[in-house]
């Protein structure tokens, strides 16, 4: 099961690095909403793998009965959840505002905070 | 619904039974006093009028916190407290040493004084965006970052002070700041996922999240699990953070366009969390892989100075210009990391005090600048040394403190970092250091030639001739602390130096933590 994860988690890297290196802002975010979710994986596969067993003490015991699942990694890729989601929901809005302002999604044709051909500083006076 | 099953629970074995004494309260102060104030802000966002007072009351009362909590330290050594009274691996612990609490005194400090630059600057129309509880929750943000003893709390923090960050850089929604806040929120997000996945892996490799924990167990995990790989991972994410070369681009393309205030607590404060995580990571955590990586830190280091200060060289913007000098001043910074020896981690820390404090005071002495001469551009400021001499008072001190000249405080880390660098035996990092000082004094003495000694030009627009007081209180503020650091650095480098060694040799921390030892 590890396995069959980690290859899925590389090919989400993969994908998500591909997309990232693309000069569309939208392509951009594309691979970062991915790139989001081949870490919440990692995390999931890093708490080790188990069936569904809650992880419930018995009422007679101290310990619980036998192997359960780690809850941790779980509560970890919910904060990670929560966190990727609201970033992706704040960069979509910023990249919408940003194409109606600036009339492109190119990175290459987004120059108006450093514009090309600038005047170099003064030799002198 | 409680079911009574008559079986006692011995919870000494999971809870911190004995009751938080109220002194230990002060870890999270510094936290909890900015999340507080920031609520309430954004509560009354309508209300303009007060928005700012109540933010400097709450900064002011997290200053006095962060002031009583670093004495607390210095006198008792590392204080901590743990989440929901777990004992420590499994709850969440604030562990505050004196490097946390020392940075997490000058960010507040420095956040301080420019939100009162900031009453002046922001107007109704910011604070109705909510310029302040974004503030306020930017400041818990980094004190999380600096206080936490636990590394996905420590990513936690951190995404809470980005995303206030962007809030404040898209304050106004310009066509200049769009472009800067699409390019800074990308390259930033991905950066603190970077740093998500390697915590994975951590957390795959240790079974924990608690640093101390961590750097208890490093030791018998090295054999079994690729530390170096790691070390690695949280290199890349926090110099991306830091805005180390060669990740250091999102950082020129977004600091200037901000409202000034905005782009002094970015410069000041933000790149030093990055820097901050990686002495956590690299010097407390995986100190043998630091010693493999050192090289290679060397030269982003080196790389970083050089780059960073030939950008400033270019520029014609202050403010632009300004921007690459916090890239160079981070390379220095680097320097101490990579050089991993006491003298050096502490050179490292002072500069982190000092580049805070200077980085904002210069942003704040542009935007001074602008308001007088009407102008951030070298070709169009002139004749400031007429009009406002007191101006070229500062600028000077503030200018020579960047680039490390006496009699101010950019002089003794510099002093520092070089005779570790030649200690260790690299004396070209030493070279680098100074060269950049070298540049910085040309980038910086050619902007207070242009826009101070350059008699006011014949067709120019006449500098204003009202003074700007809440500009010369803060930035009068700034010089001070530069001045008595430049002049009197020794309780400084002390703190510095016990910085340093705290987390170069971890037991202390570690045994604040466990204070049973370790048992396991």
């Amino acid at each position: 099961m590890e396995t069959v994860l980690a290859i899925t988690v590389g090919i989400f890297f993969a994908v998500s690095i591909y997309l990232m290196l693309s000069k569309h802002i939208i392509r951009i975010l594309l691979g970062v909403s991915i790139f989001g979710n081949a870490v919440n994986l990692t995390i999931f596969t890093s708490g080790r793998i188990v069936r569904e067993v809650p992880p419930i003490i018995p009422v007679d015991l101290d310990v619980p009965a036998g192997i359960t699942a780690n809850p941790l990694p779980q509560a970890l890729i919910l904060t990670a959840i929560v966190i990727s989601f609201s970033f992706f929901a704040f960069l979509l809005v910023l990249a919408f505002r940003t194409y109606q302002e600036l009339g492109t999604d190119d990175t290459d044709g987004m120059r108006v905070a450093e514009p090309e051909g600038e005047d170099l500083p003064p030799m002198g006076y | 619904m409680a079911v009574q099953t008559g079986h006692s629970v011995d919870l000494a074995g999971a809870m911190v039974l004995a009751a938080t004494s109220p002194a230990d309260w002060l870890v999270i102060a510094p936290v909890a006093i900015p999340i507080i104030f920031g609520a309430v802000l954004l509560i009354f966002r309508h209300e303009t009028r007060p928005q700012a007072g109540v933010a400097l009351i709450g900064l002011v009362a997290g200053l006095v916190c962060n002031v009583l909590l670093l004495m607390r330290i210095l006198d008792q050594g590392p204080v901590v407290m743990t989440m929901g009274r777990w004992l420590p691996p499994f709850g969440i612990s604030f562990t505050a040493d004196v490097l946390g609490a020392s940075l997490s005194l000058v960010a507040t400090l420095v956040v301080a004084v420019c939100a009162l630059y900031s009453t002046s600057d922001i107007g109704t129309i910011g604070r109705r965006y909510g310029f302040y509880p974004f503030l306020m929750l930017m400041t818990a943000g980094v004190n999380g970052s600096f206080l936490t003893g636990d590394i996905f709390n420590l990513y936690v923090w951190f995404e809470v002070f980005l995303i206030s960050s962007f809030g404040l850089l898209v304050l106004g929604s310009e066509h200049r700041q769009l472009d800067g806040a699409t390019k800074y929120a990308i390259l930033n997000l991905i950066g603190t996922t970077f740093f998500l996945t390697a915590t994975a892996l951590l957390y795959g490799a240790f079974g924990t999240l608690n640093m101390a924990d961590i750097a208890r167990k490093a030791d018998s995990v090295r054999e079994a699990a690729p530390l170096t790989t790691l070390a690695v991972f949280f290199l890349l994410a926090f110099a991306m953070k830091a805005a180390a070369f060669p990740v250091n681009f999102w950082l020129p393309a977004s600091y200037h366009t901000p409202r000034i205030v905005t782009a002094a607590l970015f410069g000041g404060v933000l790149t030093k969390v990055g820097v901050y995580a990686l002495l956590r990571t690299l010097v407390m955590l995986f100190p043998p892989e630091r010693e493999l990586l050192s090289g290679v830190i060397a030269w982003v280091a080196a790389a970083t100075m050089i780059v960073g200060v030939m950008g400033a060289l270019s520029q014609t913007d202050l403010r632009r210009s300004l921007g690459f000098v916090v890239i160079s001043s981070v390379g220095i910074m680097l320097a101490g990391l990579a050089l991993g020896s006491t003298e050096g981690l502490a050179g490292t820390v002072f500069y982190a005090f000092h580049s805070m404090i200077v980085m904002a005071a210069l942003y704040l002495l542009a935007g001074v600048m602008n308001g007088l001469g009407g102008s951030y551009s070298l070709r169009a400021l002139s004749g400031l040394y007429q009009s406002h001499p007191m101006i070229a008072a500062f600028a000077l001190l503030l200018m020579l403190s960047a680039a490390g000249l006496p009699p101010a405080s950019g002089l003794w880390p510099k002093v520092m970092l070089v005779r570790a660098s030649i200690d260790a035996g690299q004396p070209w990092l030493a070279f680098a250091v100074l060269a950049t000082g070298f540049l910085t004094t040309l980038a910086l003495g050619r902007a207070f030639i242009l826009a101070v000694w350059r008699p006011q030009a014949a067709d120019g627009a006449p500098a204003a001739t009202t003074s700007p007081a809440l500009g010369y209180l803060t930035i009068g503020v700034f010089s001070l602390l530069v001045l008595f650091m430049g002049l009197y650095p020794q309780p400084v480098i002390d703190v510095a130096e016990r910085a340093a060694a705290g987390i170069l040799d971890a037991s202390h921390y570690i045994g604040t933590v466990f204070p049973e030892g370790a048992q396991r």
